[in-house]
């Protein structure tokens, strides 16, 4: 199979039970939405389980970037496992270590630190959505 | 013998609004009504086979909230060999609440924030309708 080109697949973890995993979802949806919402396009990662060979062939039809909340990485490796091995991958708890003043406290709505936070996550993703289609 | 907690686990849904919707319901009853019976848990360690996560769910009764009829959450708990004991859609809930129009991903609208108030007590009814079979079982 072929990759599509011009877009980018992002995978999150989502990561319900952690701060970090609804920066990871946030941060992806500022970049589907705001700041690469041409270049890119996504899909649920427990899909990759719950649907059929249309969705597990994601990974194989776009270059995908993993978006992971924690160092256990279930959006690597779920993608890996299931669909295709991702061009790269951000954990939110690395990213976070670059800006010790920002602290993510909240699994629910986000505060303006919060928001700053997965703002500067979903500016890596872009800057990696960049990357892989060669813009920059 | 550890108490039991209900494991309540919405979707991932990140293409839509009504994903949204269900994990805000989720930390209503988690974070704010029943906060000492229930928990929940990534649904993306499920999706791996994370052997711990698929022991929560497999030692304490379940509740999935999809956002969609996909049911991603329904199936990877299933898959895990999860002990479902009740499972709801978000499009269902809509369907009776027609006037609501829930939008937003990022951040859910007045509209989606009470239609996840609405799925909230749902869940939080079934919670305890759970908890107290488990009593008297």
């Amino acid at each position: 199979m072929t990759l599509a080109t011009g877009k980018v697949g992002i995978i999150c973890c989502s990561g319900e039970d952690l701060p970090e995993g609804t920066i990871s979802r946030i941060a992806t949806r500022l970049v589907l939405e705001k700041l690469r919402p041409d270049e890119t396009v996504t899909l649920c990662l427990p899909l990759f389980l719950a649907g059929g060979e249309d969705e597990r062939a994601f990974a194989r039809v776009f270059p995908t970037i993993a978006v992971d909340g924690c160092s256990k990485k279930c959006a690597e490796m779920g993608t890996r496992k299931f669909s295709g091995k991702p061009v790269a991958t951000i954990v939110v708890s690395e990213v976070m270590k670059k800006y010790p003043q920002l602290k993510a406290r909240s699994r629910e709505k986000l505060n303006t630190e919060e928001m700053e936070l997965a703002m500067k996550v979903a500016e890596e993703i872009a800057a990696k959505v960049d990357q892989v289609l060669c813009k920059k | 013998m550890k108490k039991r907690e209900v494991v309540i686990i919405p979707c991932s849904g990140i293409g839509k609004s009504l994903g949204t919707v269900g994990r805000a319901a989720t930390y209503k009853v988690t974070d704010r009504l029943r906060p000492k019976e229930t928990r929940t848990v990534c649904l993306a360690l499920l999706t791996v086979g994370d052997i711990e996560a698929s022991k929560l769910v497999r030692d304490n009764p379940c509740i999935a909230i999809d956002g969609c009829p996909a049911q991603c959450s329904k199936k990877n708990i299933e898959a895990s060999n999860g002990n479902l004991a009740y499972s709801m859609t978000v499009t269902d809930v809509l369907r009776e609440n027609r006037k609501l129009k829930p939008e937003g991903v990022i951040e859910l609208n007045d509209q989606g924030d009470k239609l996840a108030e609405i799925v909230a007590r749902k869940v939080t009814e079934k919670t305890d309708e759970i908890l107290d079979k488990e009593k008297q079982e």
